[in-house]
């Protein structure tokens, strides 16, 4: 029973919920745009297509997929036992509070100067920044953290490999063949299956115990296949449509064959919106939902509560909100410079990235959609698949990764003080 | 505003490649009709021809200098650089010659021997083929890409670049005649003018040629 959370409590929650919405916000601003954009690029879909591909499948990939993400960053990085927040659960609030507000400012001015800032890193720093500084450094659970900050180095190279191989697959079955076009034909169908199937069944043997369903692994894999199957159905219905057309074939002869695999692409777009949903609505939510734990308990810390609907409902509504007023802009952006990206490309790459990600929020590790993204893009690359690739994007994101963790540490740093002058 | 996806994808060369050949090739097709205006004499619509020419073979040029400036070493290709950008060169001394060939005989209002025109044109038409079939080449470059450099689009270059060997082998035994029914007239004719024929017959020679490089410069291209 703490005074101040009983005196602050209601201010508290709702503070945590506009930053949580504002953290959200800038999520759906600038972070789905990475995770849509490849496919609008490929022109596999449109932009508007995109924005509803994204509002429903972001929010099912939190809602199925996101626990153990969210857990982890509610509570994973930190040590209440050490952090003495029995004593001072308020202390608990200040930091979630400041992390949120921290994260969501640099998001801003990241996103404003054109830095490839990740979401993910910004949150994990700050909320590391205020445990180190304002409490103390066994509050941290640093060998979660250190195994966080490793799969952000194993997830872009983990995604590389697997779009390598995706890619070759496409060039051995489908391009590198006699009649590219039938055997494109034959094979997306089973490829839209596998994106069904890897993404249910990753989904389901790590992460729907917080739903209150929990499957036995044979029964998983059933399901698993079930979705893919489905898929595959409404795959082949799409794909009924295409016809090879020798006239567009006559300036480059993949045309007819490209627009098979642009059908494939609708599928991992829709893969991509929820491994992104999976991981990265955490980043807002799983503070939210900390203070949420805390002030409704009125500061006892009970063992692990559940996750009120209404808090993922709040998240997925902010990435909604900042994806239609200013995400659907950069999605623009990306799909304008993005000419040369074939959907044959954008599948591996986009699939590869959705099964790391999927895979990492089943594990509850918190890693960077985009930065995975862009490793299986030179996964790709390396297959002697895409034209030209910018490596000093490479060094720019190792950069960010060094910039963004101290300040997004600093900030929230500011913050957390300035919170504990205010109501303690 | 620019992100890590936007960012990562860079300018590939291989399509202002395509269209540089196709702009090289355009410069021999231009030279074709400068021919027949000064195989009739009409110096005029020959001046403007080869105004034309000219341009064409600085938007080559423009081209070209674009290509390289766009091509930074931290740029990732699915080739190497130093082939491509040789390649480029090969197929712009196309263009140059096609180029050299026009204004040496405007400049001199050469006129072909009567019993010459026949033969001249024909070699011409030669060199134009086997520069159509390098066009034919170098636009299979961004089906290459999209295959990864391997496999039966490989195959199917490597027969295009066969037939071009053959076309330019054409031109070297239409050459040998060109020359020996030059010989004969030799003497009729002044010296000078002559020995410019002779360079002209070699010019159009080297269209074919260059052509033929450009194939095996692809040939280099894709071996590595």
């Amino acid at each position: 029973m703490s005074e101040i959370i009983s005196q602050y409590g209601t201010i508290f929650l709702i503070m945590a919920c506009l930053f949580g919405f504002f953290m959200a916000w800038g999520v759906g601003a600038n972070d789905v745009a990475n995770a849509m954009g490849t496919s609008v690029g490929a022109k596999a879909i449109t932009i508007k297509q995109a924005i509803f591909i994204a509002m429903i499948f972001e929010f099912a990939g939190a809602y199925f997929a996101g626990g153990e993400v969210t857990s982890t960053i509610r509570s994973g990085i930190i040590d209440i036992q050490k952090a003495g927040f029995a004593d001072s659960p308020e202390l608990l609030v200040y930091g979630m509070l400041s992390s949120l507000l921290a994260a969501g400012i640099w998001l801003l001015i990241a996103s404003h100067n054109g830095w490839p800032v990740s979401t993910t890193h910004s949150i994990i720093g700050a909320i590391v920044g205020f445990a180190v500084v304002g409490i103390s450094r066994d509050a941290v659970v640093w060998s979660k953290v250190w195994s966080i900050v490793a799969s952000w180095v194993i997830s872009p190279m983990c995604s590389g490999i697997i779009a390598f191989f995706i890619f070759r697959s496409v060039q051995k079955l489908v391009l590198d063949t006699n009649d590219p076009f039938k055997n494109a034909k034959k094979y997306v169908p089973f490829y839209i299956f596998l994106v069904g199937f890897v993404i249910a069944m990753v989904t389901l043997v790590k992460g729907l115990r917080h739903v209150g369903l929990d499957f036995s692994f044979g029964e998983s894999l059933l399901i698993a296949i079930g979705v893919g199957l489905i898929a595959m159905v409404i795959g082949a219905w799409l794909l009924r449509a295409i016809k090879e057309n020798p006239e567009e074939d006559q300036n480059f002869h993949f045309t007819s064959v490209e627009k098979v695999f642009g059908v494939l692409m609708i599928f991992t777009a829709c893969s991509m919106a929820f491994a992104h949903g999976s991981n990265d609505v955490a980043n807002a939510i799983g503070p939210l939902a900390a203070v949420n734990g805390v002030v409704m308990s009125g500061g006892e810390f009970a063992t692990q509560s559940g996750l009120p609907i209404w808090i993922l409902f709040l998240g997925g509504g902010g990435i909604v909100a900042g994806l239609a007023m200013w995400g659907y802009k950069v999605i623009a952006t990306i799909g304008r410079n993005i000419t040369e990206l074939t959907p044959s490309r954008g599948f591996a790459a986009e699939l590869a990235a959705a099964t790391t990600v999927v895979v990492a929020s089943g594990t509850g590790i918190p890693v960077s959609t985009t930065h995975t993204l862009v490793g299986a893009v030179l996964g790709v690359g390396l297959a002697r698949g895409i034209g030209a690739l910018n490596l000093n994007v490479v060094g720019r994101i190792f950069l960010s990764w060094v910039v963004t963790l101290p300040v997004g540490a600093a900030i929230s740093i500011v913050f957390f003080f300035i919170f504990k002058a205010i109501f303690s | 505003m620019s992100t890590p996806l936007s960012a990562l994808f860079g300018r590939s060369p291989i399509r202002p490649i395509q269209e540089h050949m196709a702009i090289a090739h355009h410069c021999v097709e231009l030279l074709g009709k400068f021919l027949e205006a000064s195989f009739v004499k009409d110096w005029d619509s020959a001046g403007v021809l080869q105004q034309e020419i000219r341009d064409r073979e600085n938007a080559a040029d423009d081209l070209k200098s674009n290509v390289r400036t766009n091509l930074p070493k931290s740029l990732f290709l699915p080739v190497s650089r130093t082939d491509l950008l040789e390649l480029l060169h090969t197929q712009d001394k196309l263009a140059n010659r096609a180029k050299d060939i026009a204004g040496l005989m405007l400049g001199r209002r050469m006129e072909i021997p009567e019993s010459l025109i026949d033969g001249v044109r024909d070699y011409y038409k030669e060199s134009l083929l086997a520069s159509n079939q390098a066009l034919k080449v170098i636009n299979e470059l961004d089906e290459l890409l999209e295959t990864g450099f391997r496999g039966k689009e490989v195959e199917l270059v490597e027969g295009l670049i066969g037939e071009l060997d053959e076309l330019e082998h054409q031109t070297d035994v239409s050459q040998v005649k060109l020359r020996a029914k030059l010989f004969e007239l030799e003497s009729s004719l002044p010296p000078v003018h002559v020995m410019f024929l002779y360079k002209i017959i070699d010019h159009i020679g080297d269209l074919a040629d260059i052509s033929e490089s450009v194939g095996a410069r692809l040939l280099l291209l894709i071996a590595r």
